[in-house]
């Protein structure tokens, strides 16, 4: 005899099996172009630099230790590698401030596109999408065209008199603001206008019949059904500028690094590539484990607000 | 047994074509991007019937770090000089005595028995160059062949000034700015190096490429720059000039070069020989707007760029230039600690 | 349905907002169109109109071939990644948590957490072996490693669009005893779609965009627009790339209003 939480079992078991043999295409082609190379990462972490680049096959941790303490190269002192932990505590500040930057203008701009007609939203969607089929370092040359002293926009505030002479945006951090929300724009409002369409406007509806005002309506309906749209937002504007370094070389003048160029120092003229490979790795355990606490903080709150 | 004919006779023809289509030749051309002329490759495919595939890449690091993995079907790369020996050493590079071919006369004896290819066994100049400052003498009056143009910036300057991002250029400057000799491991100019660079890094206002128009502009005053960018600029704007860092400054060259593992070796070293000629090298210098070290190819340039400050350093200069050098692995780790540092 | 004058739609200020950022972000796009048919050689010194640069760029084979190589890359790459996210996301979401959920969760985003430049070392490494034990050096390596880089960037809107959806639809077509690949097509799919094009587009532009894994993947003669543009950085830029961007707009363009055009007519 079978009793019925025995079917219900069987019906759990074959659900999970189909949904592991959905998922196998996507797992099957990050294994084998991206975490599968990982691995040579992690080995190589724990290799001796080249004299010219690349390894040599001789295990060693210096490459772990040198992420966090340094030996001062005059007086041989052993202390905390603080230009490591400097540079990456600005790509953080960087990339949260960006993320918040582009929540603010992203946010209206995917409800604008989500509540127009039907037929015309894909039409919206492109028009926010094709500045970005052109390539990165034109657009952000572009860019720095029209902030420039003698740029579009100080001539505009000139012309407008609300400043006589241009102010220094370009190489500031203002400059990098601007890029890299223009930059990130689209990751953040993709993911919102996929959660906003459709957005259930009835329950909209009951919250004015029930005297709410425009803002609660926003912060008490709106935002916490849109939720997915914005962690998944959140998630791609603020990982990916971790990593940015041409706009803040081109717009914010690139006079203190980033951790990508910190990175790419290694691989690079720096000749140390183990050292390069445990940076890499320690930002992504970091970002792995911030990203988890993130998704599960966000879904328990969700239920929360039932 | 029909079958199996017909399968020879289409292998047969299949073999005919695909070996006709390799008498055509090909060469595989591994060079810095936006560096080589199209004009001259269209005119070699032409002659030798050979058909050249261009590939970019943006750094030395990568070029050596790709070729080194194998796998690339490259027959040509164009190092700098100061990674040739990296090269040689790590044995990627074909010794294809270069000093033996037709055109070899062509070469300008300066830059035949150089510190990275003593005689030429390996490599062919290809463009060569020198890193200094780029001043706009309307802000500026003062001497401008010094170092202290971005290391101890005067008062006119400071604030408007920009530094290339290229380790190696910038280190070599400071380096025999405080002294020093090029990839000197000596701690003690090492720290005055450091600090000079620290207290100077305050008076810049970026660090960063692709600055002619900044220049023309006037967002800069001043840069650390490359004589070639340098004479565009000029173009742009009259008032900005060139200047040689009197304390030293670094001579860069890079060199095209024949891969060990190259397919097409025949076609690569006709590619070494017809570089060496000097309307071929005219062409490229055209095209790059830096000197090629062939004899005889002024002849077929831009008088305009033969006479230019730029590319000819005045006399009383041109002895301060030193090539830029393989540095120690130990030394570069400091260099990289120091780099670091003064970009925390 | 009976429309009351007050636009429950409405949030004050958004469509203000939204207009700005549209205005912002072609105001860049408008000046890199005018200097493409600058006369000088500088992108930001106007020195009189000429489409010498557009005819450079027609001239220019390596260019040509680099344009036509990364929309071929980024279509493919951004399909497949779209097709493999879509059902990743199907797999992962609206579901009791399951063993392995959250590995896979933070497997498929394992792309986004990992700096470009050792990706980009780590697939040089492996590729290579790959590259000398087989010969083949043709495009699909690009394309995988696109492929891969894609999927978090199709996946996440995908998912956010699914846990935004309610299930009562889907219910209902089952309980009609709708197969499930029919609950799929005519149900799931559908509601499914905004998500789909918005993690398509993603998908498409970041390929499109790629620099580095690209410049340590490609073979001989692979070179995309980002690459050959990169070399460009350190010499000289000129306003080639803009004349290659402007043609690249207007042909998006077109295509996007025959697109428009075309599903008018047809509702």
């Amino acid at each position: 005899m079978t009793t019925a939480a025995e079917i219900a079992a069987r019906a759990e078991r074959e659900d999970i099996r189909k949904r592991w043999l959905l998922s196998t295409p996507a797992l099957v082609i990050i294994f084998l172009a991206g975490i599968g190379p990982l691995l040579v990462v992690v080995l190589y972490s724990f290799l001796t630099p080249g004299p010219y680049g690349d390894v040599k096959w001789e295990f060693s941790t210096d490459a772990w230790i040198g992420v966090f303490l340094q030996r001062d190269m005059f007086d041989d002192t052993l202390g905390i590698a603080d230009a490591h932990l400097s540079i990456f505590l600005r790509s953080v500040r960087l990339s949260f401030a960006t993320t918040i930057l582009t929540l603010i203008f992203g946010f209206p701009t995917a409800y604008f596109i989500a509540t127009r007609p039907e037929r015309t939203q894909a039409l919206w969607l492109f028009v926010i999408t094709i500045p970005f089929w052109t390539n990165l370092l034109i657009r952000t040359f572009a860019v720095q065209e029209v902030i420039r002293n003698e740029g579009i926009l100080n001539n505009a505030l000139i012309w407008l008199g609300i400043t006589s002479t241009p102010i220094q945006i370009l190489y500031t951090d203002w400059a990098i603001g601007i890029g890299m929300v223009y930059v990130y724009l689209p990751l953040m409002v993709l993911p919102l206008y996929a959660s906003m369409e459709k957005l259930d406007f009835r329950l909209v509806e009951a919250g004015y019949d029930l005297y709410a005002t425009r803002f609660q309506v926003l912060r008490r309906i709106i935002i916490p059904l849109v939720k997915p749209g914005i962690i998944a937002g959140s998630i791609l504007v603020f990982i990916p500028s971790l990593g940015a370094y041409v706009t803040p070389r081109v717009l914010g003048g690139g006079r203190q690094m980033m951790l990508g160029n910190l990175i790419e120092l290694q691989f690079g003229a720096g000749r140390n590539w183990p050292l390069g490979a445990a940076l890499a790795l320690t930002l992504t355990v970091i970002v792995t484990v911030a990203l988890l606490f993130y998704v599960r903080y966000a879904a328990q709150s969700e239920q929360r607000h039932g | 047994m029909k079958h199996r004919l017909t399968i020879a006779a289409i292998t047969a023809a299949l073999l005919a074509t695909t070996g006709l289509a390799r008498a055509e030749g090909e060469l595989n051309l591994f060079n810095w991007g936006n560096y080589t002329a199209p004009e001259m490759i269209k005119k070699f495919e032409e002659t030798y019937k050979v058909k050249v595939t261009v590939t970019d890449y943006d750094s030395n690091d990568t070029a050596l770090g790709k070729i080194r993995q194998g796998g690339h079907g490259y027959d040509i790369v164009v190092p700098s000089a100061s990674y040739v020996p990296i090269w040689i050493s790590e044995g990627l590079l074909l010794e294809s005595n270069p000093n033996q071919m037709e055109n070899f006369k062509n070469v300008d004896p300066r830059w035949v028995d150089v510190p990275f290819d003593p005689g030429r066994k390996y490599t062919v100049p290809w463009q060569w160059g020198t890193t200094g400052v780029s001043v706009d003498t309307s802000v500026y009056k003062g001497d401008i062949n010094t170092s202290a143009i971005f290391l101890d910036p005067p008062p006119e300057l400071a604030g408007k000034i920009n530094v290339v991002p290229e380790m190696a250029d910038v280190m070599h400057l400071a380096i025999r700015y405080v002294g020093g000799e090029p990839c000197t491991g000596d701690l003690e100019v090492l720290k005055k190096v450091r600090d000079k660079l620290v207290e100077a890094k305050t008076k810049w206002i970026s660090m960063n490429y692709g600055n002619i128009e900044a220049m023309a502009k006037g967002d800069y005053a001043a840069t650390v720059n490359w004589n070639g960018s340098s004479m565009r600029m000029r173009k742009e704007k009259a008032a900005i000039h060139y200047g040689y860092p009197k304390e030293g400054y670094p001579i860069w060259m890079d060199n095209a070069a024949i891969l060990k593992d190259a397919k097409n070796v025949e076609n690569a070293k006709l590619f070494l020989n017809f570089i060496m000629d000097p309307e071929n090298a005219a062409l490229i210098s055209g095209f790059a707007k830096y000197g090629n070290g062939i004899m005889g190819s002024e002849k077929f340039m831009d008088p305009e760029m033969t006479s230019a400050p730029e590319i000819v350093a005045p006399p009383e200069f041109a002895d301060k230039g030193a090539f830029m050098l393989t540095c120690a692995p130990e030394v570069q780790a400091l260099y990289t600690k120091i780099w670091t540092e003064i970009q925390k | 349905m009976a429309r009351s004058n007050f636009a429950i739609k409405r949030q004050p200020g958004f469509a203000t907002i939204a207009i700005f950022c549209f205005a912002l972000l072609y105001l860049p796009i408008a000046t890199l169109v005018v200097f493409a048919f600058n006369a000088g050689r500088s992108v930001a010194i106007w020195e009189g109109f000429s489409l010498r640069w557009f005819q450079q760029a027609w001239n220019n084979d390596l260019v040509l071939e680099a344009s036509i190589r990364s929309v071929q890359i980024a279509s493919t790459a951004a399909i497949i990644a779209t097709v493999a996210a879509t059902m990743a996301a199907i797999a992962t979401t609206r579901t009791k948590p399951y063993r392995g959920l959250t590995a896979k969760y933070a497997f498929i985003n394992q792309p986004l957490m990992i700096p470009e430049i050792v990706t980009a070392v780590a697939l040089l490494i492996v590729f290579s072996r790959i590259k000398v034990a087989t010969g083949y050096s043709g495009l699909g390596y690009l394309i995988a490693a696109h492929t891969a880089f894609c999927i978090p960037f199709a996946y996440l809107p995908i998912r956010a669009r699914l846990e935004s959806m309610d299930l009562t639809l889907e219910t209902a077509a089952a309980d009609l005893y709708a197969t499930p690949w029919k609950a799929f097509t005519r149900i799931t799919l559908p509601l499914l779609w905004p998500g789909i094009i918005a993690g398509l587009m993603l998908a498409f532009v970041i390929s499109l965009d790629d620099v580095v894994i690209t410049e340590f993947v490609k073979s001989g003669g692979q070179d995309t627009l980002p690459t050959y543009m990169l070399g460009q950085l350190r010499r000289v830029v000129t306003p080639e790339m803009n004349a290659i961007s402007t043609v690249f707009l207007l042909i998006s363009i077109l295509i996007v209003t025959l697109f428009f055009f075309i599903s008018r007519r047809r509702t």
